[in-house]
Formats: C-alpha cells, sequence, structure tokens
C-alpha cells in the first residue's frame, strides 16, 4: 500500500491507526478460532467460554472501526489507493466480525459436542480447522503488509478447504444412516463443519477485496469452488462455478 | 445542396471583406506611425545639422559669448541645470505627499474631488500664465529677476504632474497589501512610509522623471521669472542664464554664431529630454522585471 | 458558559473516540463573540452571531458568498475600522476584554490576532526585512534576536530550508505557495494568540495547498486558528469545529466529524451535500 507519506502528516497517521484497528481486529478473531479450533479437539469448557467471551470486544471493535470510517471517508475525501483501502477495510470488518461470530458458534457446538460419545475421530475437522486458521493468519498478514500475492494463495487455497467440507459432509451423511442415535451429534458436526468452511469463505472474500484494494483489479469471477454438495450444484453444475458459492 | 454552396460563397466573402478592413487598418496606422516618425527625424536631423557647427568642447566649457565672438552654453547649462534641481527638489515632495494624501486619505472626502479637479486644471494651464504669476509674485515683490523666481516657476509646473502621477500610482496598489501591513499593527503613517512608498517607487521615479522631461524645455515661465544673464553667476538671487531663453533670444538675432549656438542649444535641449523620457521608460520596465 | 465549551469535545465513545480526540477535557475559549451584528452602512451583514472559538483549535468558517464569514474575520482584528460607515455592535471578548471598545489600542490587537490574506502579499523587501518589519513595531530585538525570531518563524512556516540561502533577497521572486507561507511566517514572527486565516489557499495550487494545510495542522499547537474557507472539503480535512454562516445567520456550530456526518440543521446538510448555495 502508498508508503510515502502525504503531505499532512495528520492524514498518514489515520490511515495508519485505521491498519493497526484492523490488524489488532485480525488478531482477535485469530485467537478466537485458535481457541474454539482447541475446543473442539479437546473438549475443554474453559477453552470454549474464553472464545465465547472474546466476541462482544470483536463487535465493539468493529463498531469502533466503522464509525472512523466514516469520519474518514467525511473529512478528508480520499481517492485512488487511499479510497480503496478504505472502503477494503470496511468490508474487511464486516468480514472479519462474521468470523468471529462463526468461530464463538463453533466453540458452543464443542461445548455440547463434549457431553457426548462421538462416533468417529475429529481429525477431518481439526485438519480443517488448521487450514482455515492458516488462511485466516496468512489473510490477516497480507492486509497488513499490502501483499497482493499473499492474498491471491489464500484465494487458491479456499479449493482444499471445500473439498475437505465435501468428504466430511459425505462422511457424516454416512454416519447418521449408520446408526441414528449418532445423528444429533453429526448434525453438529455437520454445522461445525459449515462454520468452518464459511471462515474460509470470507477469508477469500478479504483475499479479493485485499487484492482490489492493493492493486485496484479485481481477482477473476470464477474463484475455485470445490463445493458439489448443494441441491443447486447438482442440477445445474456448470453455472454454480460463476455463482459463487451456496448458502 | 445549393444553400450550403451559397452560405459557403458568402462566408467567403465575409473572410475577404475583413481581410481587406483588416489591411486598411494596419497600413493606415502604418502611415500614422511613419507620420510622426518623419516630424521627429527631422527635427532631430535638422537641430544636428544646423547645431553643427557650434558643437565641441568649447560648448561646454565657454560662457555665452558677446555677439559675433566665439562661446559656449555654460552659464546656460548651469542656470538650467540649477533651476531644474532647485524646482525639482521643490515641487517633489510636495508633490508625492499631496498625492499620498488624495489616495490614502482623501476618500470619498469633497476636498479630495476639488483637489483632483484644480489639480488638472494646473496640469494644464499655459505654462505662461504660471511665469507671470511667479513675476507677480516673487519677482515684483522682490524687484529683480533670479533663479529663485525660475525656479518657483519650474516648481509649479512640475508639481501637478507629480500629484497625479503619485496619487494614482498609489490608487493601483491593491487594497490586501495595505490590510496586511495593518493586519501586523502598523500604523498608518509607517504602512505608507515603509510599504506603500517603496511599491510605488516605480510609479512614482518615472512621474518625476517625465516631470523632468516636461520641465526641461520650459521656455515661456523663465522669460518672466529668471530672464537671462550675459555673465556667469553662482547666485541664483539674480537673473540666471537658462538654455530656453538663450535659445529664444539667440535665434532671433541676426548674428550667425549666435544661431549656431543656439541650435546647438536646441540640439541639448531635444536630447536630454529624449534621454530622460528613454530613460524612465527603460528603468520602469527594467524595474517591472526585476520585480 | 463562557469559561469552557463543550462543543468542540467528540462524542463517541470507544476506540474512534479515542483516536479522535485524545482528550475528553473541556478546551477553554480563547475569543467569545456575544451577540455580535455587522452592518455596511444600511445593510446588516452578520446577524447576532454568538459563537466561541475554542483555544489552539481551528476553526473553521464556511457558507455561500455573501454570508458574512470574511466579515466576522475583519471584524476579530477590526480591520474594518480603515472604512467609514461599517460598523459593529455587540461583544468580542478575549481575556475578559471586548475588542469592540473604543480604547482599544488597535496596533497592540492586531499583534494579538494576526491576519493573513486571499492573496499573497510580500512586501516590497527582502524575505528577511518582510518578517522582520511586524517584529519591530511591537519589540525592541537585537540583531541576533531578530535572526533567531526570523529563523523560529520560517522554520514553523515550513520555508526555512527553501529562502535560508536567498533571505536578503526580494520576497517578489518566491513562487505563490512560498510567498503564501512567508506571510503566514509574517504573521506569526510577532506570537499573536489568534491567527485568521482568509481564504489562504484559495489562490494556490494543489500541494501548495496541502503544504499549507499541514502547517495549520501544526500552527494550532501554539495558536488558536480561525479559517475562512468556501471550499468545504478543506474545512473538512483542517478544522476542528465548524461554522456554517447563511446569510448573515450562524445556522449551525459543532465538532467536523459530526457537522460532515450527520449535521443537525437541514440547511447545513443542503449547502454541505450541494443542494444550494
Amino acid at each position: 500500500m502508498a508508503e510515502t507519506q502525504h503531505i499532512v502528516r495528520s492524514y498518514s497517521q489515520e490511515l495508519q491507526q485505521l491498519r493497526d484497528l484492523i490488524t489488532e481486529m485480525g488478531g482477535l478473531v485469530e485467537s478466537q478460532v485458535a481457541l474454539a479450533a482447541e475446543a473442539l479437539a479437546t473438549g475443554d469448557a474453559d477453552i470454549a467460554a474464553r472464545a465465547v467471551e472474546q466476541d462482544p470486544a470483536v463487535d465493539e471493535l468493529q463498531r469502533d472501526a466503522e464509525q472512523f470510517i466514516i469520519r474518514l471517508l467525511a473529512l478528508r475525501q480520499p481517492v485512488a489507493a487511499d479510497l480503496r483501502q478504505i472502503v477494503a477495510a470496511l468490508k474487511i470488518i464486516g468480514g472479519l466480525e462474521r468470523i468471529g461470530d462463526y468461530a464463538k458458534n463453533v466453540a458452543k457446538r464443542s461445548m455440547l459436542l463434549a457431553q457426548s460419545t462421538l462416533p468417529m475421530s475429529l481429525s477431518g475437522l481439526a485438519h480443517m480447522a488448521r487450514l482455515v486458521q492458516e488462511s485466516l493468519k496468512m489473510v490477516i498478514d497480507a492486509f497488513g503488509e499490502g501483499d497482493a500475492a499473499k492474498a491471491t494463495q489464500v484465494w487458491q487455497s479456499d479449493q482444499a478447504v471445500d473439498d475437505l467440507y465435501n468428504t466430511i459432509f459425505r462422511e457424516l451423511i454416512t454416519y447418521m444412516m449408520e446408526d441414528p442415535r449418532n445423528i444429533t451429534a453429526c448434525t453438529h458436526l455437520l454445522f461445525v463443519a459449515k462454520n468452518l468452511e464459511r471462515i474460509g469463505d470470507h477469508s477469500t472474500n478479504i483475499a479479493e477485496t485485499i487484492h482490489y484494494a492493493v492493486t485496484g483489479n479485481s481477482l477473476p469471477d470464477a474463484r475455485p469452488k470445490g463445493s458439489t454438495t448443494s441441491s443447486y450444484n447438482l442440477v445445474r453444475p456448470a453455472r454454480d462455478e460463476a455463482a459463487g458459492g451456496e448458502d | 445542396m445549393s444553400g450550403a454552396r451559397t452560405a459557403a460563397a458568402s462566408s467567403a466573402g465575409m473572410r475577404r471583406r475583413r481581410r481587406v478592413t483588416n489591411l486598411a487598418g494596419l497600413g493606415f496606422a502604418a502611415l500614422a506611425t511613419l507620420f510622426g516618425l518623419f516630424f521627429l527625424f527631422w527635427i532631430l536631423g535638422a537641430t544636428l545639422v544646423n547645431g553643427f557647427a557650434a558643437l565641441g568642447p568649447r560648448l561646454f566649457t565657454e560662457m555665452t559669448p558677446p555677439p559675433g565672438a566665439q562661446g559656449g552654453l555654460l552659464n546656460a547649462l548651469y542656470g538650467s541645470t540649477l533651476m531644474i534641481v532647485v524646482g525639482t527638489a521643490v515641487g517633489t515632495p510636495v508633490g508625492v505627499m499631496a498625492g499620498t494624501w488624495l489616495a490614502e486619505y482623501g476618500g470619498a472626502r469633497p476636498l479630495a474631488g476639488a483637489t483632483r479637479f484644480l489639480n488638472d486644471i494646473l496640469l494644464s494651464a499655459p505654462s505662461i500664465v504660471i511665469g507671470l504669476f511667479v513675476y507677480e509674485v516673487v519677482v515684483s515683490s522682490t524687484g529683480h529677476f533670479s533663479g529663485w523666481a525660475g525656479a518657483v516657476a519650474l516648481a509649479l509646473i512640475l508639481l501637478p504632474i507629480i500629484v497625479r502621477t503619485s496619487d494614482e500610482t498609489l490608487r493601483l496598489i491593491p487594497t490586501a497589501l495595505r490590510e496586511a501591513t495593518l493586519a501586523l499593527g502598523a500604523p498608518r503613517w509607517r504602512m505608507i512610509a515603509s510599504v506603500l512608498w517603496p511599491a510605488a517607487r516605480t510609479g512614482i521615479s518615472t512621474g518625476i522623471l517625465l516631470a523632468i522631461a516636461r520641465i526641461s524645455g520650459e521656455t515661456a515661465p523663465l522669460l518672466f521669472t529668471a530672464l537671462n544673464n550675459q555673465f556667469w553667476t553662482w547666485n541664483p538671487a539674480n537673473p540666471m542664464a537658462n538654455v530656453p531663453v538663450v535659445i529664444f533670444q539667440y535665434a532671433l538675432s541676426p548674428y550667425e554664431t549666435w544661431h549656431d549656438l543656439a541650435w546647438a542649444g536646441a540640439l541639448i535641449m531635444t536630447l536630454v529630454v529624449l534621454i530622460v523620457s528613454v530613460g524612465a521608460r527603460y528603468a520602469l520596465s527594467g524595474r517591472r522585471r526585476k520585480t | 458558559m463562557s469559561g469552557t465549551v463543550r462543543q468542540s469535545t467528540e462524542g463517541t465513545r470507544g476506540i474512534a473516540g479515542r483516536v479522535t480526540r485524545p482528550q475528553a477535557a473541556p478546551v477553554p475559549v480563547r475569543v467569545s463573540i456575544r451577540h455580535l451584528s455587522f452592518f455596511y452602512g444600511a445593510r446588516q451583514a452578520l446577524k447576532d452571531i454568538t459563537l466561541d472559538l475554542p483555544d489552539r483549535r481551528v476553526t473553521g468558517l464556511i457558507g455561500p458568498s455573501g454570508c458574512g464569514k470574511s466579515t466576522l474575520l475583519r471584524v476579530l482584528n477590526r480591520m474594518y475600522d480603515l472604512y467609514p460607515g461599517q460598523r459593529a455592535t455587540g461583544e468580542v471578548l478575549m481575556d475578559g476584554e471586548n475588542l469592540l471598545d473604543n480604547d482599544v489600542d488597535l496596533n497592540l490587537l492586531r499583534s494579538r490576532v494576526g491576519m493573513v490574506f486571499q492573496k499573497p502579499t510580500p512586501f516590497p523587501m527582502s524575505v528577511y526585512d518582510n518578517i522582520a518589519f511586524g517584529v519591530k513595531l511591537h519589540e525592541k530585538l537585537s540583531r541576533a534576536a531578530m535572526d533567531e525570531r526570523v529563523e523560529w518563524s520560517l522554520t514553523r512556516a515550513a520555508l526555512w530550508d527553501e529562502v535560508k540561502d536567498r533571505l536578503h533577497a526580494s520576497a517578489a521572486g518566491l513562487s505563490g505557495g512560498q510567498q503564501q507561507r512567508l506571510c503566514i511566517a509574517r504573521t506569526i514572527a510577532v506570537k499573536p494568540e489568534v491567527v485568521l486565516l482568509d481564504e489562504p489557499t484559495s489562490a494556490l495550487d494543489p500541494i501548495s495547498t496541502l503544504r499549507v494545510e499541514e502547517l495549520i495542522d501544526e500552527l494550532k499547537r501554539d495558536f488558536t486558528i480561525a479559517v475562512v474557507t468556501h471550499n468545504m472539503q478543506q474545512a473538512a480535512r483542517v478544522a476542528d469545529q465548524v461554522a456554517f454562516f447563511y446569510l448573515g445567520e450562524l445556522i449551525e456550530c459543532g465538532p467536523a466529524a459530526q457537522m460532515f456526518t450527520a449535521p443537525r440543521e437541514k440547511r447545513t446538510q443542503d449547502y454541505i451535500t450541494g443542494r444550494f448555495g
């Protein structure tokens, strides 16, 4: 992003403050996701509770950052790269806030799951959680460094997460068909998998936004999508590429 | 189709007419210029040719001679110079101050309007009238012609020019400069002395130079005031020789040597006026380029 | 309510509040305008204006042409005294003293309230003398002290580096942006308390404009500043508090962030968004 100082120093300082705000928010959300993943793997209720408790702070950061952004737009009349950066920031904080909410949901469900025995290992979900955390970290780094190449990498890596989601989906369906007593646990796990997949999607969105903010060009519409489980997709597989995901 | 063609034809006709009018105008302007230049060069040429015989170092070292003898114009040049200098020294401060008052303090006051009006009248008053006035006031009361009287007469001719120039130059200075000075806490007089006068110095100097050029050539007032003097005198309380009156006197005389001196004097006067005027213009443009 | 003013504190809590207004404490008032009315002959140009200028903040005055904002500025340093037929009623209080009183020493007042005009007006002197002129009017400084003062003002005006090798050359040789910064340096050299800027950048190119805006940002650490501008975006960038004038009346005054995101008056909103004026 623009490294030379603006002639009016306070403007440069405010842009830096915005970046710092978002980095702070990103850090909080990263830790939320990490805690949720750990809670899922270990079943520890305290860890899950911590993940949930961090959510209000994330929401408050998002509100404050939004106010700050509106003030920046009103008072500084940004153009070109500055404008892209600021509008990108607006979209990113929305995405981060949603990721935080999904992490919170995963943590809550993990508390429920801990109380019942599970028929299968959670290694698939654990792997998915790891992938998603890596994407999130990389995308936040990409934002801080203004690195469009890193953002593109994240954008491309969503494919792996989607493939993993499809696998887990089919696996869970199989378990549910095998034994009806598994349905409760597997349904929770389905939601957990979906939340993790959505976290991956939001990271990808953020990556697209970062790419546009840094270069001024959008990434191609055809995002690598691997999700083949929607009914819409079954009817018209070819079209789904451009639609950018179900939900 | 034919409509377009006639439209094109009429516009072509209009263009031709315009070109003809343009050329005609340019032609007349050129002719007028040539007309003026012709006489200028003729005068310069005539004075040069006719005064040539008297030109030489003697012109500047010897005094006006008795009839028939050779001589120079030393006392006349001295007298003219002295009276011009004194006249300028007297008239300039008064003129600049009056002009400053008009521009800075006059405003919409009736006194300012009246002053400007009277100044314009004085500006265009016949110089012989001024000479008569000074005769009455100075020469009659002192009992004799003198260089002082001549200087006073010249000052009176110089004065309205300088008042006018100072007034107009100062009024041209943007108000913002005045306000900027006052906004620093400067008293009015300080603003005028430290900022306005320096800002106006080019215009005012030009006015002074042009006024000097004007009075260098004035003859009529000097006839009644300084008169003339055959001999040398340092003291301006006596009648003083001066170039215009010498020319007047010598030109009307029957002596050849005096004629030559008259032409030489005319040449000197013309050249002085020319140099001062051109110099003023050059100084103005030079200063402007510097600022 | 003349001691402090609430109007320049940010109302938002949280990080945005923390980021934009480091202190939430009320700011003291430097100049207090009370029920000011101004007349050009029979025509009333300002109608019952009550406005506070907070200490060491920038107050922006905006409004369409002829709304009275420049007139207000010129009341603050009694510039209108030059012209007969112009008169002001009401009070302008600075340090308890009413500046509109007849017995106020105008030259002293103008050393405390300086003004920079729209068109750069360098005096026909050297750069050094331009700065020294104002100082000499009010203080007696030794040569060394004067040199120091000149350097200080030129440095604060972000002009020192550009002119330090030509201090004794004519000021008229500087570019427009430099001349305007020279005028600002000249004004702050007398160490006023309040600096009034009347459309200071309307005659300048965009980069010079930004330089002057950065300068205003820095100057407000030491001086109370009032800026008249018909460029609303400039008021948004530069001012802490913005006052909107229309037809001689003060319509609204508030923190810049609030004025430009959610003004209270419809007329303010219409003017700012370009729907009239």
